[in-house]
């Protein structure tokens, strides 16, 4: 059977030499196609709002549209890494409030830029934790992030006794950390071309591939998947607690119950829409991105219209689903184009 | 091992490995019960044993993969405790797993380079390029027959994924290869390019090699010395110049009468 096997590889290979090149072309292509097709989602959603309500494409909406996208689109791409690696954070939406905490706690007795390197820090940690027990105490991602959203969400809340706190303002840092408009968007894209070099140009990428892809033989091959993933968690968390930061400048307050399981959500959505898959070995951080812009300009325009945030909720579900579907086709596309 | 033969090989060829008292336990289950091997400088070492036998993880004890519970590892006369597989190949132990260690996601120069990737340097970006020069240099040096450099492994054969998995650690300037069973989804044809290929490196002498076969003919072709695996031990060791495959299957097929009549 396995001598037929190869035969048949070797016999086919004549014909098979423009065959799976062009295979492997095409799931390339298909990936690419998702980026494109959610891009075209997106400025044929843009061009849908814009007709119905001019005030659509408003400079005022338009930056409040980036102001809806930049903090979902920066957590995406921490959790687009994890996802790839086979991982979930749950609790990344407390994380992006809990930075901002930190921050203002430690902004009490040191001054702001260590403040803010302590916030950032402080996320790191939290996603240390949720790597560790993940990866060497053995709890599924899944359980120990939720049992860590739990937690933090207490925290958030215990350390500010509830009630919002003023964040710290008019210094130059502030400005550009969220303060001034389209700060959030500039680093978001900055972090989102970051993050696209890191998962496709570098070592650290290829390895977190390898990871999702196939954990054993990734670590027969010497990969440290252990280092690649616990990295990730602490990766994911301290962009969250970024995006939190920069929210928290941008509004003027810090409040113990922003972020929490929506932004999370929204911001795994995303991912999923931008073609990652959850089962790992494969995503990309321009879709995810994409598919924040995607999200933020039907939650903005429907909001513009007056629909309400229900049927918002029905469009969005049925937005997931259909991605999965195509993700679910796509993979058996390619499993086919293997015989 | 024929006494002058012996003589020669500790001025010239020192051991390039030795195991002494390996012993591996998983759990209630002992797979290794204390081996002993050694692999002299530039030897082709064939290793056969059942089904279950303990072959793979012996090697995969001896690469890292696996801590030992008991036994101590020498590299080069000296003692060594690996702690992981990089730390094998830094040493120059290249192993070809049986489950190949291949990501199917990825594309095969990639897999030829995980974890040696060639980057920019001083910067830290992969240099695409020339992983995929050098890779198609190497695969067509072997002969293999592969499609595209670029092709996602996930979509090969399995015969050409096995050849993908022996060029990695061939061409990676190993002294030591451990190869587990790196024929075994191999066509005849590409099968005798693989032992070529074994029989050419060791010609030039620079790998010491352990070779895991099924097949007994493929271990006759190329190995200088045989050695069984049985119930968690090393239970035969011969130049395979003094043994015959004869000898080999008698010694396995009457382990297994014997266990028929006792159970
Ligand atoms: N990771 C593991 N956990 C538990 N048991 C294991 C593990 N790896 C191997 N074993 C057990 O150890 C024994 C030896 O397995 P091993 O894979 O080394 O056999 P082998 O000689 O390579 O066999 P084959 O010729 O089929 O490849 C088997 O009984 C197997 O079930
Ligand atoms: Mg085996």
């Amino acid at each position: 059977m396995a001598k037929q096997a190869v035969g048949g590889g070797v016999g086919a290979s004549e014909s098979a030499r423009s065959s799976p090149g062009l295979g492997s072309r095409v799931s390339e292509l298909m990936l690419r196609q998702r980026e494109a097709s959610i891009f075209l989602v997106a400025i044929a959603l843009a061009v849908y709002f814009q007709s119905s309500n001019s005030a659509f494409l408003s400079s005022g909406n338009i930056r409040s549209l980036s102001e809806f996208t930049y903090a979902t689109a920066i957590i995406s791409t921490g959790l687009v890494m994890l996802l790839i690696c086979g991982e979930i954070d749950l609790s990344v939406g407390q994380a992006y409030g809990f930075a901002p905490i930190a921050m203002y706690l430690a902004d009490q007795t040191l001054v702001l830029p260590v403040a803010i390197v302590v916030g950032l820090l402080a996320t790191a940690v939290i996603g240390l934790i949720n790597g560790v027990a993940t990866v060497y105490l053995r709890v599924p991602s899944f359980i120990a992030t939720l049992g860590m959203f739990f937690f933090l969400g207490g925290v958030n809340v215990i350390l500010t006794d509830g009630f919002p706190k003023t964040a710290p303002s008019g210094s130059f840092l502030t400005e550009i950390l969220g303060g001034a408009d389209w700060s959030g968007i500039a680093w978001c894209l900055v972090i989102v071309l970051f993050m696209h070099i890191l998962l496709n140009r570098t070592r650290w990428g290829l390895h977190t591939f390898a990871t999702g892809g196939n954990p054993v033989g990734a670590s027969e091959a010497g990969v440290k998947t252990a280092r690649i993933k616990v990295g990730n968690f602490m990766l994911c968390s301290a962009l969250g607690g970024f995006a939190g930061l920069l929210d928290a400048l941008r509004i003027g307050s810090i409040d113990p119950l922003a972020g929490g399981p929506n932004i999370m959500f929204f911001a795994v959505s995303a991912a999923v829409i931008g073609g990652t898959a959850l089962a790992g070995g494969t995503g990309t951080v321009i879709g995810a991105f994409l598919g924040t812009v995607v999200l933020s300009i039907m939650q903005n325009g429907f909001s513009l219209q007056g629909v309400s945030a229900y049927t918002f909720n029905v469009i969005l579900g049925i937005a997931i689903l259909t991605a999965m579907t195509l993700n679910v086709y796509v993979g058996s596309l390619r499993r086919s184009g293997r015989g | 091992m024929a006494q002058n033969r012996q003589e020669d090989d500790a001025a010239v060829a020192p051991e390039a490995l030795r195991a002494e008292g390996i012993v591996k336990r998983f759990g209630a289950l002992t797979a290794l019960s204390g081996v002993d091997l050694h692999l002299q400088q530039g030897e082709v070492l064939g290793l056969i044993g059942d089904n279950g036998a303990g072959k793979s993880t012996l090697i995969k004890t001896i690469t890292g993969f696996h801590r030992p519970d008991e036994g101590q590892m020498y590299v080069d006369g000296k003692p060594v405790t690996l702690r992981s597989v990089a730390q094998a190949r830094a040493l120059g132990i290249e192993t070809v797993f049986q489950d190949l260690a291949l990501i199917s996601e990825l594309s095969v120069y990639h897999n030829m380079f995980l974890n040696s990737e060639l980057t920019l340097k001083p910067f830290p970006l992969l240099n695409n390029r020339k992983m995929k020069e050098r890779a198609k240099q190497y695969i067509d040096d072997m002969g293999v027959n592969i499609p595209s450099i670029d092709t996602q492994v996930g979509r090969l054969s399995g015969g050409q994924r096995q050849a993908i998995a022996v060029a990695r650690s061939v061409y990676s300037d190993a002294r030591i290869l451990l190869l587990d069973e790196p024929l075994a989804a191999m066509g005849a044809k590409e099968g005798a390019m693989i032992l070529d290929l074994v029989q050419k490196l060791k010609n030039e002498g620079r790998v010491s090699i352990i070779l895991i076969a099924h097949n007994y003919s493929h271990v006759f072709e190329v190995c200088d010395r045989v050695n069984l695996l049985q119930h968690g031990r090393i239970s035969y060791d011969k130049p395979t110049s003094e043994s015959s495959v004869e000898e080999l299957t008698e010694l396995v097929v009457a382990e297994y009468r014997k266990a028929r009549t006792t159970s």
